[in-house]
């Protein structure tokens, strides 16, 4: 092994054994929770991935807390455990933050995606932001991107084309045609057109980062 | 073809091209995705000739099957938990009249106190019903073993239940091979009743038996079953030569040749359990699976020869018999009878109403087997403390109210102790 950081991608650990990436999405029932997991890994498998995509199961209630869960590897998936130590958060609704552990075994090096218009100390969650590698905390406002774009407050679209800025696991490419598949015509384009907006936020703070 | 599919909605096109003539049902949770499915299917005209009959109930559902199935279509229903329980009497009689009706269970709990989410317990309350079981691993098998369950069930003229994990498969949407029409129909040959209701030659089913014949009816019903061992296994080897994958049969063996500790399961648990071996491996730990996929016909002794070698069995099951233990271990003991060497058997209880099954835990639990065994059965993750608070109470105060309202509350003061 180099050592390298530059060689190590999403599904290669540091020891150079196939790892899973595996995503935790949580929402409030919906906001497309459930669907942003399902598209997230109809990306995955558009680039040859295994994607795992799945809920937490609960009687589904309009504005309760939701979870849903997306793995990808380069291998088969057996796993079916619900994922404990996630490598990346998605937050679709940020008054989670007050109701449950949202942050639960995530990863030292993981990545953390919020749904807001406000900032991390807005949020008192600017010590768990901080506590990830530069670059890998990023606050977007989906729900405005999609009232702009889809007329309705659903946010999941927008973040994912948010998290193919941030991590680069998947191609925006593939997120588009996931949001296509899933959502044909018209809502289709319109959900593309705010995950369109919100992958050139997160890529203009990633770059104001690393310029830092 | 490759598809990112749900698990529901990947079974619903394989039992499509499957060519059902009749399918009845009634919706239930988890297995309601499946029936809407098929019924998109029929409305689209992807599937043809086939009645979709929507009906008032289970009962009426399986009632319907068996119907059908009598008068020579080929039938299909599903359902799941209090669903199956509420056709408990014509789930008997499908098997009895000697009926091939295919039927999915999503497998899932049953109340009180009323749960929705996964465990083996309604397969368990018919295990002794007569239909074949065939329990999937993934939902690439539960795709294939719905293929391959319309051929068994027809050749034997005895119907089978695919049993599949609620949600954890049925709600699951990954990578699928849905095979094509020309493939499936080269598999599964027309359906060829071996007694049909024909007004043309007038017969009936169902007579009235009694001690004259009615055990020699059930001889013939499990001299059948052990015949569906061989079978199993015979189509599970066409299907591998058809479809060039490895699905169905009686039991899959995992890392077992060597096995120290042999971990027997059933369902999607045994990815879990194999990604948690291969983990123990790497420590120098000399562990397998053996997956059990036909629970009926229980395959005794190719576990028997699957477990030979092994110095302990632990059996991880979904499913309590109160005052018992866990049926499956039960099922295993038996395969263990009068060996030489037996391997010690280890119970263990696990996934009850969803509780999520966990690499964590199954290491500890494996572990555990070897070094400070336990007597009888194991609860995997039991809350000892809110049960030990409960079992105090209830010595102490004759009214101590409803367990299951105790126990919430209890969890509820453990998670916020202010509220107290």
């Amino acid at each position: 092994m180099s050592g390298h950081d530059s060689t190590a991608t999403p599904f290669t650990g540091s020891d150079g054994k196939p790892v899973m990436f595996q995503i935790r999405i949580h929402g409030r029932g919906g906001q497309g929770v459930v669907t942003a997991a399902e598209m997230l890994s109809v990306a995955g498998f558009l680039e040859g991935r295994h994607a795992q995509a799945f809920p937490s199961f609960g009687s589904e209630r309009t504005g309760a807390p939701v979870v849903a869960f997306c793995r990808m590897a380069t291998r088969e998936i057996r796993l079916r455990e619900p994922i404990l130590e996630p490598d990346c958060l998605i937050v679709q609704d940020a008054t989670l933050f007050k109701a449950i552990d949202v942050f639960a075994g995530l990863r030292p090096n993981g990545y953390l995606l919020v749904n807001t218009n406000k900032t991390f100390a807005d949020l008192h969650i600017e010590q768990a932001a901080q506590r990830l590698p530069a670059g890998h905390a990023v606050i977007v406002p989906a729900t405005e991107l999609a009232l702009k774009h889809v007329r309705r407050p659903v946010p999941n679209a927008a973040l994912l084309g948010a998290f193919a800025a941030l991590t680069e696991v998947v191609h925006f490419d593939s997120v588009k045609r996931a949001i296509e598949e899933t959502f044909p015509g018209k809502i289709g384009a319109a959900n593309i057109a705010a995950a369109e907006e919100a992958f050139d936020i997160v890529m203009a703070q990633e770059r104001a980062i690393h310029a830092a | 073809m490759l598809k990112q599919i749900e698990g529901s909605r990947a079974m619903a096109e394989a039992i499509a091209l499957c060519r059902p003539e009749v399918i009845c049902a009634y919706p239930i949770t988890p297995q309601t995705h499946i029936v809407e499915g098929l019924g998109e299917l029929v409305k689209e005209g992807a599937l043809t000739d086939c009645e979709y009959i929507n009906v008032e109930s289970e009962f009426a559902a399986l009632s319907v099957a068996i119907g059908a199935s009598a008068a020579g279509a080929r039938a299909y229903t599903a359902t799941a938990s209090q669903g199956l329980l509420f056709m408990a009497e014509a789930v008997y009689n499908a098997s009895g009249l000697g009926l091939p009706i295919v039927m999915t269970l999503g497998n899932r709990a049953i109340g009180a106190p009323i749960n929705i989410w996964n465990d083996h317990s309604d397969a368990m309350s018919m295990r002794d019903a007569g239909w074949m079981q065939l329990f999937a691993e993934t939902n690439q098998e539960a795709v294939d073993l719905h293929i391959q369950a319309f051929r068994l069930a027809e050749e034997l003229s005895m119907p089978v239940m695919v049993c599949v994990d609620g949600f954890i498969l049925t709600h699951a949407m990954e990578r699928i091979d849905v095979p094509d029409q020309a493939q499936v129909d080269a598999f599964l040959p027309p359906y060829d009743p071996v007694q049909v209701l024909d007004p043309a030659e007038p017969a009936s089913i169902g007579a009235m038996v009694g001690p004259e014949a009615f055990t020699e009816v059930r001889f013939l019903a499990h001299y059948k079953q052990t015949q569906a061992l061989r079978l199993i296994q015979t189509y599970a080897r066409d299907f591998r030569a058809a479809f060039g994958r490895e699905s169905g049969g009686l039991l899959r063996p995992y890392r077992a040749d060597d096995a120290e500790i042999v971990v027997v399961a059933m369902g999607s648990v045994c990815g879990t359990i194999k990604d948690t071996i291969d983990e123990m491996r790497d420590d120098g730990i000399r562990i397998g699976l053996v997956t059990i996929v036909s629970y009926r016909p229980f395959p005794t002794d190719e576990l028997r020869r699957a477990i030979a070698g092994a110095q302990d069995v632990i059996v991880v099951e979904k499913s309590i018999s109160p005052g018992l233990g866990g049926p499956l271990a039960n099922d295993v003991d038996m395969a263990l009878r009068n060996m030489p060497r037996a391997p010690h058997l280890h119970s263990a209880v696990a996934g009850l109403g969803g509780r999520a099954i966990t690499r964590p835990s199954l290491h500890r639990l494996f572990r555990q087997a070897t070094v400070q065994p336990w007597e009888g059965t194991h609860f995997l993750d039991l809350n000892e403390h809110i049960v030990g608070r409960e079992i105090h109470t209830t010595r102490k105060k004759r009214r101590s109210g409803p367990t299951a309202e105790n126990l919430l509350r209890r969890v509820a003061q453990e998670t916020h102790p202010a509220a107290e």
